[in-house]
């Protein structure tokens, strides 16, 4: 009872505060209300029984990415955005149509979906653990951290006028 | 109901030991200066918390003209949310049988317990940028930004303290952490993890922006940094932010690094009263240190703040790491 309450406040929370980051001008308040959608999805996971993925959210997105963004929105002052004159017709009604698509593929998706936890679910530490170095994923979980690493390496070449 | 009791109790001691804390600390450093520091108010000047308290109760309350209004309300509520957040699953003393039922001064007995901390922390960073942005005005922006950048490099350097007390002990409970240096002090993961603890301490000691890191505040260059247009009590909200972050640093410390509750020799008894003397000596070093080197030590530079974070606090803690999962894989500890 308690965890179905639970669930829909942070879920109206991630869903308003989501269309905050849209519908907002003002650069520092998207990124406020994304902080939000991203602590009340941490929220989401912990009531689903995924202790880690909670935490992992909050420490990746919410503490180390978003503040990355407000000290750039910060340091370069970034102000309103100014509303683009002229009317793009085409562009909205592509808009229009591919909200549509994605709405329907949404519903389909939610009216097949069947709402029980799957058999044999466990979210612990441990298991995921387990499962992430097991054979299964090994190799993709080993290329990704290559690949940021990478990443990591050439931003620093990038930034940095002489090594 | 047990929880609810909890959380009174646990939230009413930390207060408490908030409110003693800023009268220890002015006292502490007045003997260290020299100086007899407030002795006033009621015996030894203990009662200088409640004129501290009921002083700033009846300032005015100011909010810049030009500040953004909610923002700048918010940001103080934000870093003491933070700070509070993080008390919730750190054990506050050894399990006690009472009334026939086991007990542990702990709310949140969580699987995860050290990444929540760690978690929560990252979070605490907002207080500070949030104050420092909607004051508008440039000593408070330069305060957050610093507060940002300083938090954000530290806190690698605190996280990747953890790993190797996480590995020794094999999970992330804080519990079974503190267990696991049952024995003796040579147990301890002060003594068998030394570079984490002191990488631990020092980043830590950075995180809550006390001297010799209290670089965002900064007052020979930035006035009071990012809580300079605070007054009353918002002033006090970020004050007592920064003490129970203090305390929490302190406890998790305890808890990780100096056996917990254990005595740290097999004579010497660490279940029940005596656990919780132990526990409450040893977060009392902690705390005192702190008070210590505010008392002995300058400020760093900004760039030498930046340099040691990122050029010998990390490093050292990645070393550790790969040794101590050397060990581990190689002796099977």
């Amino acid at each position: 009872m308690i965890d179905a309450i639970l669930f829909y406040v942070f879920a109206a929370l991630a869903l308003g505060s989501a269309l905050v980051v849209i519908g907002q001008r003002h650069a520092i308040y998207s990124a406020f209300a994304l902080i939000v959608t991203l602590c009340s999805l941490s929220a989401i996971y912990g009531l689903l029984g995924s202790p880690f993925i909670a935490v992992l959210q909050l420490v990746v997105y919410a503490g180390a990415i978003m503040v990355l963004f407000l000290f750039v929105i910060m340091l370069l002052n970034v102000g309103r955005e100014e509303r683009e004159g002229g009317e793009r017709s085409g562009l909205k009604i592509a808009a229009g149509i591919l909200t549509g698509v994605l709405l329907l593929q949404a519903g389909a998706v939610l009216l097949q979906a069947v709402v029980a936890p799957a058999p044999g679910f466990d979210a612990s530490t441990h298991k995921m653990a387990q499962d992430l170095f097991s054979p299964r994923y090994l190799y993709a979980f080993e290329a990704t951290s290559i690949l940021i690493l990478a990443s990591i390496v050439g931003a620093v070449a990038l930034a940095k006028k002489d090594l | 109901m047990a929880a609810a009791v909890k959380v009174v109790l646990i939230f009413a001691a930390l207060l408490t030991v908030f409110a003693l804390m800023t009268w220890a600390e002015r006292r502490l450093l007045a003997f260290m200066q020299f100086r007899l520091g407030p002795n006033r108010a009621g015996p030894l000047g203990i009662l200088q918390p409640a004129a501290d308290g009921i002083k700033l109760f009846f300032k005015e309350e100011v909010v810049p003209a030009a500040a953004n209004r909610w923002v700048f309300l918010a940001a103080p509520v934000v870093s003491v949310a933070t700070a509070v957040l993080a008390i919730g699953v750190l054990p506050y003393g050894p399990p006690f049988t009472l009334f026939g039922r086991q007990w542990q001064l702990q709310i949140a007995d969580l699987g995860v317990g050290v990444l929540y901390i760690f978690a929560v922390t990252s979070l605490g960073v907002y207080g500070p940028v949030l104050a420092g942005w909607s004051s508008n005005s440039k000593y408070t922006l330069l305060g957050g930004l610093r507060s940002s950048a300083q938090m954000f490099s530290y806190e690698l350097a605190l996280g990747l303290s953890w790993v190797g007390v996480i590995m020794l002990a094999g999970s992330f409970r804080i519990g079974d952490i503190v267990d696991h240096q049952a024995g003796g002090f040579w147990c301890w993961n002060a003594v068998v993890q030394l570079p984490a603890f002191i990488v631990y301490f020092v980043a830590a000691t950075a995180e809550v922006s006390r001297i010799p890191f209290d670089l965002p505040e900064g007052e020979t260059e930035l006035v009071a940094g990012f809580h300079t247009e605070y007054s009353s009590m918002k002033f006090a909200m970020f004050q007592m932010a920064e003490y129970l972050n203090m305390i929490t640093v302190a406890v998790l410390g305890t808890d990780l690094f100096l056996g917990g509750w254990h005595s740290g020799l097999p004579f010497l008894p660490s279940s029940g009263i005596w656990g919780f003397g132990w526990f409450a000596a040893k977060v009392g070093l902690v705390l005192f240190a702190f008070i210590w080197l505010r008392g002995t030590l300058p400020r760093f530079r900004y760039d030498q703040l930046m340099g040691f974070g990122w050029k010998v606090l990390i490093p050292v803690a990645v070393l550790n790491i790969l040794a101590t999962a050397a060990a581990v894989v190689l002796f099977g500890l």
